[in-house]
């Protein structure tokens, strides 16, 4: 496995040399950071080149990395300690080679944090789709491109993007059916945020010295 | 003359063909589905959100609640995450122990598919014959974790506890007397393993009973062959895995090609389909029950030679013993930390796979070295299969989408998470 992950990179060096802004191997898997602009030539070239050949797409995961390494929690919220730097959103793509028996993660970032926006891959994978809808329900990523670009996981009429990290763990509002006026309705929560067990974060090595 | 034009049908959420909360908005022409649109997310509980806001252990008993007809296939593509990150090692007892369950839940899986399916398409016997044997799998879970479908009994590190030296028996009571009673404990006398091996015994005998209701039936042949015929480069772009990719005659299994755990000590076939339809699909799926029978008893065979721990003694990771515990300061505090603060996972990303009995089951866990994920991603198979029933119920006839949604065997546990 080790050797076909060296053949794999230095293919992917070597078909896209210049468009890669990182390629590391840790634990057995290789990671690929492409910019968002190179993201739809690289992705075909991906499944189509002869040496690569990544005919299928996994998973597409949506990520919000405003508070990684954070230890700040308010009222169900995760939230930045330090301004950070880098893009806030990124998707991360899974792929796997049936023909080679390899997989690799491609990760794009989106440039602009107020409004993520990447391009679709329906065209290259066409199981896209609905993964992409996930990623713009529950974070707000646009993807140009795609055919039909709808809420898929929250109810009809939800409003926000229930993973950001600034997205209350209870939601913000809250449902019930309402005997006086013969209806569901909805109403702000009432239940108190709280966390029992206080994220923290270690620093390196801790306890192995 | 009359103008025709199509009309828009809404199936479920609360239909029995369904399985579970499906909405689908279909577009008919008379009786052929021009287009189907699933509205899902009726189930949508938000667990990867909750996997944030809990530490690596306190997130084990949700997978259960994932796909809860596999609820130990789920839990071991969790902690195979959390143990490639953090760098655990598992005993090999606990793997031989988790290879067993995995396989005891893929039956448990797909009987439950079998008796459905079938009786979607109006077949009422295969649902009495699969659950009588559901149950004696069931039995096992609860023998050995306490619950008889949330297990929690995969951990980080190894598996909760080793297997039970006695299994439960049934007490005589109004509906039931001695003699029969008797009866029933026949095969409970000994262990879990001769409980399991008494079951391997017999299995084949029930499958061939499964396939005798089925396999030559002309009613069932009728319904699904030739139904939802998907091509393999198709299955490819369509992001299918399990039965539904070998269905369609790609020769792919995460227990061969990519094994984990002890599979690539262990002999077992891979069946594979022709055709691509649902007819394809059910032999898969039934061959895949008596594969999964043989790996249970080389399981039972290597289970029973081989005692040993089956749980890591990395103590940063995996809980001390009960009576360490009580002994030793050291041990205690270890005991405490876990169960308060949790471990800490190292930084890093990892994805890992199993292979569930509806396809390929991830998990895409990302850590900053806290004592909860920072993000974690499920990846289910069947959202991948359904996101294809537009494409594959197009052109068929009404009565065919209930065949096609029993063919990709969903269950919106895994779907909506």
């Amino acid at each position: 496995m080790a050797t076909d992950l060296n053949i794999l990179s230095s293919n992917i060096n070597e078909a896209f040399s210049g468009k890669v802004v990182s390629l590391t191997e840790r634990l057995g898997e290789l990671t690929l950071v492409v910019n968002a602009r190179d993201m739809l030539p690289t992705l075909l070239r991906l499944r189509d080149d002869a040496d690569l050949r990544f005919e299928e797409l996994i998973d597409v995961c949506g990520m919000d990395y405003s508070a990684y390494g954070s230890e700040s929690c308010e009222e169900g919220k995760y939230l930045p300690d330090a301004p950070r730097e880098g893009s806030r959103f990124a998707a991360v793509y899974h792929l796997l080679s049936i023909t080679h028996n390899i997989r690799l993660r491609v990760r794009v970032f989106a440039e602009d944090d107020e409004m993520p926006i990447l391009d679709s891959v329906t065209a290259i994978w066409p199981v896209a789709n609905w993964f992409e809808r996930e990623a713009f329900d529950l974070y707000g990523i646009i993807f140009v491109g795609h055919p039909d670009l709808r809420r898929i996981l929250t109810d009809y009429g939800f409003v926000g993007n229930p993973f950001r990290k600034d997205f209350p763990l209870s939601g913000t509002v809250e449902m019930r059916y309402d005997a006086e006026q013969r209806r569901v309705i909805y109403e702000p929560v009432s239940i108190e945020p709280r966390e029992i067990t206080p994220r923290s974060v270690r620093e390196e090595n801790y306890g192995r010295s | 003359m009359a103008e025709i034009k199509n009309y828009t049908m809404n199936f479920g959420p609360q239909h029995p063909a369904a399985h579970g909360v499906l909405r689908l908005v279909l577009e008919l022409d008379g009786e052929v589905i021009e287009r189907a649109d699933p509205h899902i997310g009726l189930l949508h509980r938000a667990t990867e959100k909750l996997a944030e806001h809990k530490t690596f252990l306190q997130a084990v008993p949700y997978m259960d609640r994932l796909d809860y007809v596999s609820m130990m296939l789920n839990e071991h593509a969790y902690v195979m995450a959390v143990e490639k990150l953090a760098g655990i090692d598992v005993p090999i007892r606990a793997q031989y122990i988790r290879v067993m369950f995995d396989e005891i839940t893929r039956v448990l899986n797909h009987l439950l598919w079998l008796g459905a399916s079938a009786l979607d398409i109006g077949a009422m016997s295969p649902m009495f014959y699969t659950f009588r044997d559901r149950e004696e799998l069931l039995d096992a879970y609860e023998a050995v974790s306490g619950a008889r479908m949330h297990a929690a009994y995969y951990r980080p590190g190894g598996v909760y506890r080793d297997l039970p030296d006695s299994m439960p028996q049934y007490q005589a009571s109004k509906i039931h007397n001695a003699a029969a009673v008797k009866k029933m404990n026949e095969s409970r006398q000994g262990s879990l393993l001769d409980y399991m091996e008494d079951f391997t015994n017999r299995f084949p005998k029930c499958v061939d009973e499964y396939e005798t209701l089925l396999t030559d039936n002309r009613i069932w042949k009728q319904r699904t062959v030739g139904i939802g015929v998907v091509s393999p480069e198709r299955a490819m772009a369509l992001g299918f895995t399990g039965p539904m990719l070998r269905g369609s005659g790609v020769v792919w299994d995460l227990r061969k090609k990519q094994p984990y755990e002890v599979y690539d000590r262990i002999d077992f076939d891979i069946p594979v389909g022709v055709e691509g339809d649902c007819y394809d699909r059910y032999l898969v799926r039934i061959e895949e029950m008596r594969q999964s029978n043989r790996i249970i008893k080389q399981c039972i065979d290597w289970l029973r030679k081989n005692p040993g721990p089956v749980m890591s003694d990395n103590l940063k990771y995996a809980p001390p013993g009960r009576e360490s515990m009580k002994q030793n300061m050291e041990e205690l505090i270890h005991h405490f930390k876990l169960f308060s603060e949790g471990f800490h996972v190292p930084a890093g990303e990892v994805y890992s796979a199993v292979e569930h009995a509806k396809g390929e089951f991830g998990i895409y866990m990302v850590s900053d070295g806290a004592n909860k994920p920072y993000r974690m991603k499920i990846r289910a198979a069947g959202f991948a299969h359904l996101s294809s029933l537009d494409e594959m119920v197009r052109g068929h006839m009404l009565a065919d989408l209930v065949a096609i949604i029993g063919t990709q065997d969903i269950v919106f546990g895994e779907i909506d998470r």
